[in-house]
């Protein structure tokens, strides 16, 4: 088993230079009375063009990891380490003024709640423009018809009217189209969305999910997208990372994730949609609540909710079992002798 | 916004109306007779019964406040029982002294509050945060009267940098804010009406800006890559609906409430007329005071709701 172990995702990846590269990130906040541990050693690559869904529940350390990437936290209270390089930036290293120039341009982010991201005081043409003229210093009136186009682009119906309406003026569906051409203004190479689709009505949903996969593939750029919901990353996910307490516990291309899942957890997730389940059974949820992030485990985070965890668990954190096409997950019962990934829950830990 | 404006401007005539009912019920209620007070001791009842005729003060409540609101809707306040000229003369005069020296007041509080606001909020618990909390609750503890004595013993007994009180040797009737001269004189006033307004206000900028920097919408303009500065435009613009309404707030509590300081300074505005009408209890005088400076109120409400909705799109609607 060890032979097959490595901790280093990058070899796993076919191309040498990864458009967005990830090693060993650590987030921590830091405050007089805890230190909350958020991530806690993340390690992917992305290429170019490429979609990665990130999924986990609540407080998993989804969303803090994706503002690291923009160094959107607060500093004081923050300590983030590990590596970040996007393209040839390292977001850890670049001046502050550097990262401002880089927000929006380079990597840019969508919100989850449209109906609060959007500034209520300036119109939605005010804040598109704002953003071109902040990057690529247009005049102003360029920057509208930069403004109008992007409306356009994001398909918002009566662009030009639109333009001048303020936030409040607008529909849920309609703001988190903004959001997203404001997001797209600079043409940026990487998109964050962060969970770009929970605050919307179902059906309001997909249209949002099909139009930033189409613009994502039209402008090539390469996203990590935030969610919770399994379905979601089905439709636009390349590679699926899993999180649980702040790290990937499993990683592989979407196939690979969401149709073999290894690890206990995806698996529970997994059992836990209502997708193909008996309408008369109620469904299977996962026990327990999630780890404290003050005060984590040694051992594997997930052992104290997991069905099959034995006592070892508790003691070490497994490490990533990866097999020939780059699918990881972080478990002991997780083998890959031949092939592919295989979980198998005789296996014991090591003592 | 021009309906909106309209039936704003509209709603405010009930309360015009309610302010003269109040004005003349209030000098009813107070305790004491002033035609007592212009009688001579040896007058008689029939004297009395005279001058009251003469002032209207025997007919009906009703009528006699009729009367007396035909007459504010002409300007004429009446006479000034004490020293027989015109009311509303001597209030408007009196008015314009007040006004002049509250608005130059509350503007500069507005100003220093919203640096001193920012930098507390942008800089909480650091060490020009609590400076500035220290001197926000200075002014807001301290009593302007007090502040007043102690500028004056300070500026004017012991540096002799600036005059004590009054409006110096070219009289309120041709003083001018521009001549140096002139303006030495408002200057220990305007300070002392502007502490406790800077306070307040630097309190809830301190405050608003704080709540508005924790919002969702200002992670979205960092992530867009806007600078420090640009997000601060934003944040500021953003308490302007609040910011505003204080400031009116403020500007109408220094019109009414400088009584005490404008008596400290023996500044000639408002203030100090009705010190001099309640304790002369001049009534036409009083009433036509009290009522200038409640429609001042009501109108620098008015003022402050259309410039309200003029920054903030959401109000125009409801």
């Amino acid at each position: 088993m060890n032979a097959m172990t490595s901790p280093d995702l990058s070899q796993a990846t076919p191309h040498p230079a990864p458009f967005l590269r990830v090693e060993d990130l650590r987030v921590k906040f830091v405050s007089r009375d805890a230190t909350v541990r958020a991530v806690n050693g993340i390690s992917f690559n992305l290429e170019r063009g490429k979609v990665l869904c990130v999924i986990g529940e609540s407080g998993s350390g989804k969303s803090v990891m994706m503002r690291s990437l923009l160094r959107l936290h607060p500093k004081k209270r923050t300590v983030i380490e590990g590596t970040m390089m996007v393209g040839e930036h390292d977001i850890g290293a670049v001046s502050d003024r550097a990262m401002t120039q880089l927000r929006g341009s380079l990597i840019s982010m969508v919100f989850q709640e449209p109906m609060t991201a959007l500034d209520p005081l300036y119109t939605v043409g005010d804040q598109i423009a704002e953003t071109v003229r902040r990057h690529e210093g247009l005049s102003k009136e360029a920057a509208w018809a930069r403004a109008l186009e992007l409306l356009e682009l994001v398909r918002v119906p009566s662009p030009e009217r639109r333009l001048k309406a303020y936030p409040h003026e607008l529909s849920g569906g309609l703001r988190q189209r903004a959001v997203i051409a404001m997001a797209l203004s600079c043409r940026p190479s990487l998109l964050l969305a962060d969970e770009p689709t929970t605050a919307l009505d179902a059906s309001v949903q997909i249209q949002i999910l099909v139009l930033l996969r189409k613009i994502q593939q039209e402008m090539g750029m390469s996203m990590i997208f935030v969610t919770h919901d399994l379905g979601v990353a089905a439709q636009i996910a390349d590679q699926v990372a899993v999180m649980y307490a702040g790290r990937i516990i499993e990683y592989g291309n979407a196939r690979d994730v969401l149709l073999n899942p290894q690890h206990p957890y995806t698996k529970a997730m997994l059992a836990a949609t209502a997708k193909d389940q008996d309408r008369n059974l109620p469904l299977e949820a996962i026990a327990g609540n999630p780890p404290d992030l003050r005060a984590l485990p040694d051992g594997c985070s997930f052992a104290p909710r997991c069905k099959y965890a034995g006592p070892d668990c508790i003691v070490t954190m497994p490490p990533p079992v990866t097999d020939i096409r780059g699918h990881m997950a972080r478990c002991f019962k997780v083998e890959a002798a031949d092939g592919p990934l295989a979980f198998d829950e005789r296996v014991a830990e090591p003592a | 916004m021009w309906l909106y404006a309209g039936r704003r401007i509209v709603l405010t005539i009930p309360i015009l109306l309610g302010v003269t009912i109040i004005c003349f019920a209030l000098v009813q209620i107070a305790p004491g007779d002033p035609i007592q007070n212009l009688l001579s001791p040896t007058a008689t009842a029939q004297d009395a019964a005279r001058l009251r005729a003469a002032y209207g003060l025997d007919q009906p409540l009703m009528v006699q406040y009729f009367i007396w609101l035909g007459k504010v809707c002409v300007g004429n306040l009446g006479m000034s029982i004490s020293d027989n000229v015109p009311v509303a003369g001597e209030v408007l005069h009196a008015f314009v002294n007040t006004i002049v020296i509250a608005l130059i007041s509350v503007v500069l509080a507005f100003v220093v509050s919203m640096i001193f606001g920012v930098i507390a909020a942008y800089r909480t618990g650091s060490l020009a945060d609590r400076l500035i909390t220290a001197v926000a609750v200075f002014g807001i503890s301290v009593p302007p009267f007090w502040l007043g004595v102690i500028l004056v013993i300070f500026f004017a007994v012991d540096l002799s940098w600036l005059p004590a009180t009054g409006m110096g040797a070219s009289g309120s009737e041709t003083f001018s804010y521009f001549r140096w001269a002139d303006f030495k004189f408002a200057i220990m006033p305007i300070i002392a009406l502007a502490l406790p307004p800077l306070g307040i206000m630097t309190r809830t900028t301190r405050s608003s800006i704080a709540e508005i920097l924790n919002q969702d919408f200002i992670q979205t303009l960092r992530a867009k890559g806007l600078s420090e500065a640009q997000v601060i435009v934003h944040a500021v613009v953003n308490i302007m609906p609040q910011a505003v309404a204080m400031l009116g707030l403020q500007l109408g509590y220094l019109i009414g409430g400088s009584v005490l300081v404008e008596t400290v300074f023996t500044w000639p505005g408002t203030g100090y007329l009705l010190n001099k009408a309640v304790l002369t209890r001049d009534i036409p005088l009083l009433q036509g005071t009290i009522l200038v400076l409640a429609t001042a109120f009501v109108l620098i409400n008015l003022v402050v709701d259309l410039a309200q909705s003029l920054i903030d799109p959401r109000l125009k609607r409801s």
